[in-house]
C-alpha cells in the first residue's frame, strides 16, 4: 500500500495553487546547476520556479506608502530613526539564518550594523526560493538561494539613499559614498544619515541596473559575526510557536491513533468533561481533540478518554519483520539508479569479494520544542502563528481545510526550536489538524504536541538496508562495487514526486550520496527497491545522504583493509579527480594527525561525504571500555562550503552537525511492535549529553566559489568515521545503527 | 488559591494545586522563557529555580511552590548582565535557542555553588539538560568565561 493511504492526502497539487508556482521562463540567477546536480532536501532537480526579480523588487501591499518608512523592495524597510529591518524569508531553526541573510544584505546597504533587526516574512510570492518557487526552508539552500538577492536588495536601497542624498544637495551621485548608514559628499564632507534621507528616497524610482561589490571588497561577508537573535534567546524573550499568546486563546490536545491510519470507532468524553477548564471534546479528522482553557486541564483531560480504535492494516507492523524482509529484498537487485561499466563481469574477476549488509532505523527529529500552531480561524480570515520550515505548502493546505482562498491565510512564522525537516511537511500535518481544531474552538486556539505525540507522530527518517558486493584486484584496489538499497520513498505519494522520482521509479532522495558516488571505480551499479510500508515518512537533516554517509563510508573502510591498504591513502587515491574532496581529505588527516601514535585502546576512523554541494572529511578518535561502551574523544572536522558568509555559524553548523550525527550513531532508533512506536520519551530516545560530547575541531578550507549547503553536510559522515574509529580500536566492525553496547562487550561478536 | 514568589513578586493562581509550576508560569502567569521539552524531567528545558536550587518545573506540583521563591529566566538578571548571559553572548552560545533557558538556569546554580568548575563538574551538572542542536562545546566554554566574568569588574 501507499504509506500515505491512511493519511490526510496533501489538500492540493502545488502547482495548481498559486500562479507563482508555475515555472518561470526566466532563468535563475543563483547557479542552478548546482542545484540540480545535488538531491537537496526537497529533492534534486525541484526547479519549479525561479528568481523573480521583479517581484522581490517590489513593495509589499502592507508597507506604508506615505513615504514614512523606505522600503524599496520586500526585503528591508529603513526607518527615520535609522534602523533597518530585514524581512527574512527563511526561517530560524538554529541555522543563524536571521544573521547570515542581514549580513548580506548589508554587505550593500552598508547601515550601521548596530541598527539592523529581524522581522520574519509574512506568505508572499515575493518571497519564495529563488529555485525552488515555494516559501521555505529546507535542503540547506537558504544562503545560496540568497547569496545575490539579498546583496542586489541592499545594494538597491544603498544607491536610492546615495540618488535621494545627492539630488539634495544638487550634486553627482557618483560623488557621494556611504559609511555606517551615512551618505557623505566626499568633496564637501557633507552628510545625510540613512534616517534622513527616508522620505526623499521613497520618491525614486527603482535604479534599472544594480552592480554588486567585488567580492575583494567586502567587509562583513567572511567575517565571523555574533548573531542577532543570541540577546533574545539568553533572557526569555525570544518567541518560539508554543510562546504565542493571543487574547482568548484556548488550547487543544489531540488523541492520535496508537497505529499509524487506525480510525476512531467511538470515545466516551464523560471522565474528560468533568475536568475543570475542559471545554469540548469532539472527533477531527486525526482523532479526537480535547479543548480547554489551559494546556494542563487539555492533558489531564485528554488522559481521561476512553477511545476506541479500528486499528487498521498497519497494527501487525514489526521492526523485526522489517529488517528481515529488507534484508531479504536486498539479495536480487532493485531499480537501477546508477550503472557503469560491466560490474558483474569485474566481480567475477575479482580477486577476491567483499560482501556486507547494513541497517539503519526509523529516527525521529526530535526537536526540543515539540510541535505546535495557533489558529486564529474566522469566517473571512484564516492566522496562524507556527515556527514553519514550508510557508507556501502549509498555507495552501490550511486554505484548502477552512475553505477560504489562499490569500486569506497568513502565517506569522515564529522562531522555530529545531526544525531538521520535521516542520517541512508534505501534508501540514500539524498545521491541517489546528485549522480542524479552531473550527471547533470558535476561538483562537493553541494545539500542542507532547514529547509522546511528537516522537510516536510519525514522519520519520526512513529504516534502510544497504547491500554492497565488491570486487578487490590482486594489489587491493576496489574494481567492482554494487550497492543495493532498500527503504521507503520520503516522496512518493506528495507533490513532490515529479521533481524527485523518474520515470524509472528512482526517487533520488533516496539514493543520494550512493549512486553520486565520488571515488573512482570503474564497474559500479546503485540500485533501489521502494518497499511501501504504513509508516509515514519524510526528510531529516541529511536525508538520503544520512543512511548512505554510513553505509557507503563504512564499506569503503572495510575494502581498505580488506586490501591491506591505509583507509585515508586508498580514499585520497580514489579521489585523485576530487579536488576539493582531496583537498578536505588531505587537510582533516593533517589536523587529526592521521598515522601518529595513539593512547592504547583508542583508534582513528576517518570518513568522507559530499552532500548539498558540500565536501566534508572528519577524524574520530574513539575507544571502546569493556563493558561496551564507546568513548568518543576527538572529532576533527573539515567542510569546503564554497565562500563562507560568516565562519563561526559555520562552524557552529559543523558542531551541531556532529552532535546530531552522533546521537543518530549511539543513541536514538524508532521501532515497532504491533504497529505500535516502541518509544514514548527522551529515556527511551535518547540524546547524546553533555557528558558524552566530545571535542570538536572545525577547519574551514578558505574558497572564492559560491556558497553553498552548510545545515547538513556535517552530519551524513559521522557515523562511519566513528565505526571505522571503532574497527580501527577493537577490529569489530559495526554493521547496525545504533552502536549496541552488548555487541562491543570484550570477547563479543558483533551482530549483523 | 496558591501563592508564591516569582521572580521577586508575590503572585497568586487559582490553578489546580496538582498543576506543574511549568504550566502555571506559562499558561496563567503568561512568562514563556520557560520552555516545555518532556514533561517528565527528562531534557532540562523548564529549569528554574526554588528557593536558589534548580527544578525542573514540568514535574514540580504547584502546591510545593507555595509561599516559596522562584526564579525564572527572565528573573535571573534585570538586563541580561548575569556573567552567564554575557559570556552566552560572546560565545554565541545558542542555536534554535529552545533549551538555552534551562541550560543557563542550571549554569548558574552551578555556578553559585562551585564559581570554578572543572570540566567534570560542568559534566555533572549539566547533563540534564539536553540541546538538540548539539551547542554543549559552547555551553562549556561559556560556563567557564562566565566563570571569569564572575570575578571581573562588572563593565560600567
Amino acid at each position: 500500500m501507499n504509506p500515505l493511504d491512511n493519511l490526510s492526502r496533501p489538500a492540493v497539487q502545488l502547482l495548481s495553487q498559486e500562479p507563482s508556482l508555475l515555472p518561470s521562463t526566466k532563468t535563475s540567477r543563483v547557479a542552478r546547476r548546482d542545484f540540480l546536480k545535488s538531491s537537496a532536501a526537497i529533492g534534486g532537480g525541484l526547479c519549479i520556479a525561479a528568481y523573480i526579480p521583479e517581484l522581490a523588487a517590489r513593495q509589499l501591499e502592507n508597507s506604508p506608502a506615505d513615504g514614512s518608512v523606505f522600503a524599496p523592495n520586500a526585503f528591508v524597510r529603513i526607518a527615520p530613526d535609522d534602523s533597518v529591518t530585514v524581512i527574512a524569508n527563511h526561517s530560524e531553526m538554529g541555522q543563524g539564518i536571521y544573521t547570515s541573510l542581514p549580513m548580506l544584505l548589508n554587505e550593500e546597504l552598508e547601515a550601521d550594523w548596530s541598527k539592523i533587526k529581524v522581522e520574519a516574512a509574512p506568505v508572499d510570492a515575493a518571497y519564495n526560493h529563488t529555485v525552488f518557487g515555494l516559501q521555505m526552508t529546507g535542503g540547506s539552500t537558504t544562503t545560496p538561494s540568497e547569496w545575490e538577492r539579498f546583496r542586489k536588495m541592499g545594494a538597491m536601497a544603498r544607491l536610492m539613499l546615495v540618488d535621494a542624498a545627492a539630488q539634495k544637495w544638487g550634486v553627482p551621485a557618483s560623488q557621494c559614498r556611504v559609511e555606517k548608514g551615512v551618505v557623505i559628499h566626499t568633496p564637501s564632507g557633507r552628510k545625510a544619515t540613512y534616517g534622513s534621507l527616508v522620505t526623499a528616497a521613497s520618491q525614486l524610482k527603482s535604479p534599472a541596473d544594480i552592480p554588486l561589490k567585488d567580492p575583494k571588497q567586502f567587509t562583513l561577508i567572511g567575517r565571523p559575526t555574533r548573531r542577532l537573535d543570541t540577546p533574545s534567546k539568553i533572557n526569555g524573550t525570544a518567541q518560539f510557536g508554543l510562546d504565542v499568546i493571543l487574547p482568548g486563546m484556548l488550547f487543544a490536545l489531540v488523541a492520535r491513533p496508537p497505529v499509524f491510519g487506525g480510525k476512531l470507532v467511538s470515545f466516551d468524553a464523560a471522565e474528560a468533561l468533568k475536568i475543570k477548564g475542559v471545554r469540548a471534546v469532539q472527533q477531527v479528522p486525526s482523532g479526537v481533540v480535547v479543548i480547554a482553557d489551559r494546556f494542563w486541564p487539555a492533558k489531564i483531560g485528554r488522559d481521561k478518554l476512553k477511545i476506541s480504535w479500528d486499528e487498521g492494516v498497519n497494527a501487525k507492523l514489526s521492526t523485526s519483520q522489517m529488517l528481515a524482509d529488507f534484508s531479504k529484498q536486498s539479495a536480487s537487485a532493485g531499480i537501477v539508479a546508477k550503472k557503469a561499466g560491466d560490474p558483474a563481469a569485474a566481480l567475477a574477476a575479482a580477486a577476491k569479494t567483499i560482501t556486507a549488509e547494513y541497517d539503519v532505523p526509523y529516527l525521529a527529529h526530535a526537536m526540543m520544542e515539540p510541535l505546535n500552531c495557533v489558529v486564529d480561524l474566522r469566517p473571512d480570515s484564516c492566522e496562524i502563528w507556527t515556527g514553519t520550515q514550508f510557508e507556501t505548502v502549509d498555507r495552501a493546505n490550511a486554505a484548502q481545510v477552512a475553505g477560504l482562498p489562499a490569500e486569506k491565510v497568513q502565517i506569522h512564522t515564529t522562531l522555530l526550536g529545531g526544525g531538521f525537516g520535521r516542520r517541512a511537511n508534505p501534508v501540514s500535518d500539524f498545521v491541517v489538524e489546528a485549522v480542524h481544531v479552531a473550527k471547533i474552538a470558535k476561538a483562537p486556539v493553541k494545539v500542542v504536541w507532547t514529547r509522546e505525540d511528537d516522537l510516536a507522530g510519525g514522519w520519520y527518517r526512513p529504516m534502510w538496508h544497504d547491500r554492497f558486493v565488491a570486487g578487490l584486484d590482486a594489489a587491493g584496489n576496489p574494481i567492482a562495487w554494487t550497492h543495493t538499497i532498500v527503504g521507503q520513498s520520503i516522496t512518493e505519494g506528495t507533490p513532490f514526486a515529479p521533481y524527485t522520482i523518474n520515470k524509472e521509479g528512482v526517487d533520488s532522495t533516496s539514493v543520494e550520496g550512493a549512486a553520486d558516488l565520488l571515488y573512482g571505480i570503474p564497474n559500479l551499479q546503485v540500485d533501489l527497491h521502494s518497499p511501501k510500508i504504513g509508516v509515514p515518512v519524510q526528510w531529516w537533516r541529511s536525508v538520503g545522504h544520512s543512511h548512505t554517509g554510513f553505509s557507503v563510508e563504512s564499506f569503503f573502510d572495510e575494502l581498505a583493509h580488506a586490501g591491506g591498504r591505509d583507509p585515508f591513502e586508498l580514499r585520497r587515491k580514489l579521489l585523485a579527480n576530487q579536488p576539493r574532496m582531496s583537498a578536505v581529505l588531505n587537510l582533516v588527516a593533517e589536523k587529526a594527525g592521521w598515522g601518529k601514535p595513539l593512547p592504547p585502546g583508542r583508534g582513528r576512523g576517518i570518513a568522507t561525504h559530499f552532500s548539498f554541494d558540500s565536501y566534508v572529511a572528519q577524524v574520530i578518535e574513539a575507544s571502546v571500555e569493556k563493558d561496551g561502551t564507546v568513548r568518543v574523544h576527538r572529532v576533527v572536522c573539515a567542510v569546503d562550503c564554497g565562500r563562507t558568509v560568516n565562519p563561526d555559524i559555520v562552524k557552529a553548523q559543523m558542531e551541531g552537525g556532529i552532535i546530531f550525527g552522533l546521537t543518530a550513531a549511539l543513541k536514538t532508533e524508532i521501532t515497532l511492535e504491533n504497529g505500535r512506536v516502541q518509544q514514548t520519551n527522551f529515556h527511551d530516545y535518547q540524546m547524546l549529553r553533555m557528558f558524552e560530547s566530545p571535542e570538536i575541531e572545525v577547519h574551514i578550507v578558505p574558497s572564492e566559489l559560491s556558497p553553498t549547503g552548510v545545515g547538513e553536510p556535517s552530519v551524513p559522515p559521522v557515523a562511519s568515521a566513528l565505526t571505522n574509529a571503532i574497527f580501527a580500536a577493537t577490529g569489530k566492525r559495526v554493521r547496525r545503527l545504533p552502536i549496541r553496547a552488548a555487541d562491543l562487550v570484550a570477547g563479543s561478536e558483533v551482530k549483523s | 488559591m496558591t501563592s508564591f514568589f516569582l521572580n521577586g513578586k508575590s503572585v497568586t493562581v487559582d490553578d489546580d494545586p496538582s498543576t506543574p509550576l511549568l504550566w502555571v508560569i506559562r499558561d496563567s502567569l503568561g512568562l514563556t522563557g520557560t520552555k516545555f521539552g518532556c514533561g517528565m524531567a527528562l531534557c532540562g528545558a523548564c529549569t528554574v529555580h526554588l528557593d536558589g536550587s534548580a527544578i525542573r518545573s514540568c514535574v514540580a506540583p504547584l502546591s510545593r511552590v507555595a509561599g516559596r521563591h522562584v526564579t525564572t529566566i527572565e528573573g535571573l538578571s534585570p538586563d541580561s548582565s548575569h556573567p552567564l548571559q554575557r559570556a552566552w553572548i560572546e560565545i554565541d552560545v545558542p542555536q534554535c535557542g529552545y533549551c538555552q533557558s534551562g541550560q543557563i538556569m542550571s549554569a548558574a546554580v552551578l555556578l553559585k555553588e562551585n564559581p570554578k568548575p572543572t570540566d567534570k563538574d560542568i559534566d555533572e551538572a549539566m547533563s540534564g539538560n539536553i540541546c538538540r542542536c548539539g551547542t554543549y562545546s559552547r555551553i562549556r566554554r561559556a560556563i567557564h568565561r562566565a566563570a571569569e566574568l564572575a570575578v571581573e569588574k562588572r563593565p560600567s
